[in-house]
């Protein structure tokens, strides 16, 4: 399954289903965050704009923004990071997910990484 | 911070660098006709001995609540302080303590604004406080944007019968942050918010509604129904209320708020001419990461003593930056401090009395000044410590001749749109004694 997750520069992984994209924050980021202790999410039909910080996560060290890959209306918010915020760090590309945005059309992902070259990148940061 | 002198010869020193000859030469820029010529008309140097009597005359014109017999209240009240307050608060270590950013070193400041934490939830029954605001106007304004930050909504309502000048600060809040304010008119017969008049208001909108108690007029609003309505339309309830009458009356918290705001001045803070005093802010646990303020937390230590730590700080600018649930950085220690020894001082017991006797005094001088031909309730519903009362006198013209008599009367509301209306204070601090001999001189005065 990860080998279909796209990432983006800002360390978020975007994961395709039709026109929902569900995402996350990568292995990467939620290491260099730290525990994480509160998860600020949006609510159920909120709209986002791409490259909007729409959710806010807590950490220990900081607080960084999750930002939208894609615009959309975000249809799901993972509930369980409301009581479990600490799911992001064990398990972020799973139980950790954020968000699932509906987007009209197809999801233009085009500018995405793919796992490889995420790593590429990673290299480089 | 240093004394940086200023002798004769550095300035012909820093002239001379710049090329001038003297400090006109600065000037030379500036039209002669628009200089001003000859000397300014202010009185020349006085020595430490002639200033301070110069003081004391200008400062003998004052005249206070510890002069005067007072009747005026409507935000500042002239209550019993307790002289053990000034001598713990005048103490170096709270008086010069900095903001408490270094645990290590600032143990006993922290631990005190966590004991005045513990006191505001107590008080106001709900489950967090922050470290205190500046005072209750701008604590309602921060509580009525945490509301819309909340709710992601943007409009809140006010009622008509909130102090105006609270009104004005939280306009002064909310006017360039796109929030918009509907106002809940007040019913003319009780004087509180007129409950048949709710159903048009925008309620699915609202981020909040907000309950005054007391409200202006000293009358004590039906927060029942008001928290239906807004609770059914998910939006919160904000209360703003008198610490005093938390005495007798239910708890916010029990009342179903979300979010409780106040003055603080009535506990053991001098009226000081206004200021300063500080405002209280506190909410549930489920909206704590929306507060606005510092927060002391207990933790403890790396060998597990007990300690206390500045806590849930991602809230705020210095780490939020402009995602900060508010630009507030700081508090009003020293006056929260005043109010935990108040608080300490009287215990359970005497907080009780006090506002006992309020209310017991304002109710007898109402009376009493309701026996006075041509002066009439203007409101039906109950009242605490503050009623308004209705009469064709020039109630400016009164307190002027009130003063000759050494009494400081109640507040004309004329310039709040009521101009036959007055609006009296009676707090624990009056005597039988002196209600009685204002009655009588103000009988004197109307006829």
């Amino acid at each position: 399954m990860s080998e279909k997750l796209l990432y983006t520069k800002e360390h978020e992984w975007v994961l395709v289903k039709g026109n929902i994209v569900r995402i996350g924050i990568s292995d990467y980021a939620q290491n260099e965050l730290g525990d994480i202790v509160f998860v600020d999410l949006p609510s159920v039909g909120d709209w986002v704009e791409e490259g909007e910080g729409f959710c806010a996560l807590e950490s220990v060290k900081a607080v960084s923004d999750v930002y939208a890959p894609v615009s959309g209306k975000v249809v799901a918010v993972n509930e369980e990071l409301e009581d479990s915020p600490e799911l992001i760090n064990e398990s972020p590309l799973d139980k950790g997910w954020i968000v699932e945005i509906e987007v009209e059309g197809t999801p233009q992902v085009g500018d995405l990484m793919s796992e490889q070259e995420y790593a590429e990148y990673l290299k480089g940061v | 911070m240093r004394y940086l002198p200023l002798t004769k010869d550095e300035q012909q020193e820093m002239l001379a660098s710049l090329g001038l000859e003297k400090i006109e030469d600065l000037f030379q820029d500036i039209p002669a006709e628009a200089m001003f010529q000859g000397d300014l008309d202010v009185p020349g140097p006085l020595s430490e001995a002639e200033l301070v009597r110069h003081f004391r005359e200008l400062a003998g014109k004052n005249k206070d609540a510890t002069q005067l017999v007072s009747f005026l209240g409507a935000g500042a009240y002239d209550h019993l302080i307790p002289s053990i307050i000034k001598h713990i608060v005048g103490r170096g270590e709270f008086l010069t303590a900095y903001t408490p950013y270094q645990p290590e070193i600032t143990q006993g400041v922290l631990q005190s604004i966590f004991e005045y934490q513990t006191m505001i939830c107590e008080l106001t029954g709900m489950e967090a406080s922050n470290a205190s605001m500046y005072d209750g106007a701008s604590a309602l304004a921060e509580a009525c944007l945490m509301a819309c930050a909340a709710t992601k909504r943007e409009l809140v309502i006010l009622p008509a019968t909130l102090h105006p000048e609270w009104q004005a600060v939280v306009r002064t809040y909310l006017e360039n942050q796109d929030v918009s304010i509907v106002f809940m008119p007040q019913h003319a017969e009780t004087g509180t918010v007129d409950l048949d008049r709710l159903a048009d208001l925008p309620w699915a909108e609202a981020a909040c509604v907000v309950v005054q108690q007391p409200n202006f007029f000293g009358l004590l609003e039906d927060v029942a129904a008001l928290k239906a309505r807004i609770h059914e339309a998910k939006g919160l309830l904000v209360m703003a209320v008198d610490p005093i009458s938390l005495s007798l009356l239910k708890s916010p918290g029990e009342l179903g708020a979300d979010i409780v705001v106040g003055d603080g001045q009535s506990l053991g803070q001098a009226m000081g001419y206004g200021g300063p005093a500080f405002g209280f802010f506190a909410t549930t646990d489920k909206l704590i990461r929306r507060m606005p303020g510092r927060v002391v937390g207990e933790t403890v230590d790396a060998e597990g003593k007990r300690a206390f730590v500045l806590t849930l700080q991602t809230r705020e600018q210095h780490i939020r930056r402009e995602k900060a649930t508010s630009n507030i950085c700081s508090n009003q220690a020293l006056n929260a401090l005043a109010a935990t020894i108040y608080l300490s001082v009287l215990g359970k017991q005497g907080f009780r009395d006090v506002g006992y006797q309020c209310l017991q005094k304002a109710s007898y001088m109402k009376q009493r000044l309701l026996e006075i031909p041509g002066l009439s309730s203007p409101f039906s519903a109950p009242t605490f410590r503050e009623f308004a009362v209705r009469g064709q006198v020039d109630w400016v013209e009164i307190n002027k001749r009130l003063l000759d008599h050494g009494f400081l009367g109640g507040l004309p509301l004329a310039r709040f749109g009521h101009p036959d209306l007055v609006l009296f204070s009676v707090t624990e601090a009056r005597t039988k004694q002196e209600i009685d001999d204002f009655v009588s001189t103000l009988r004197g005065l109307i006829q």
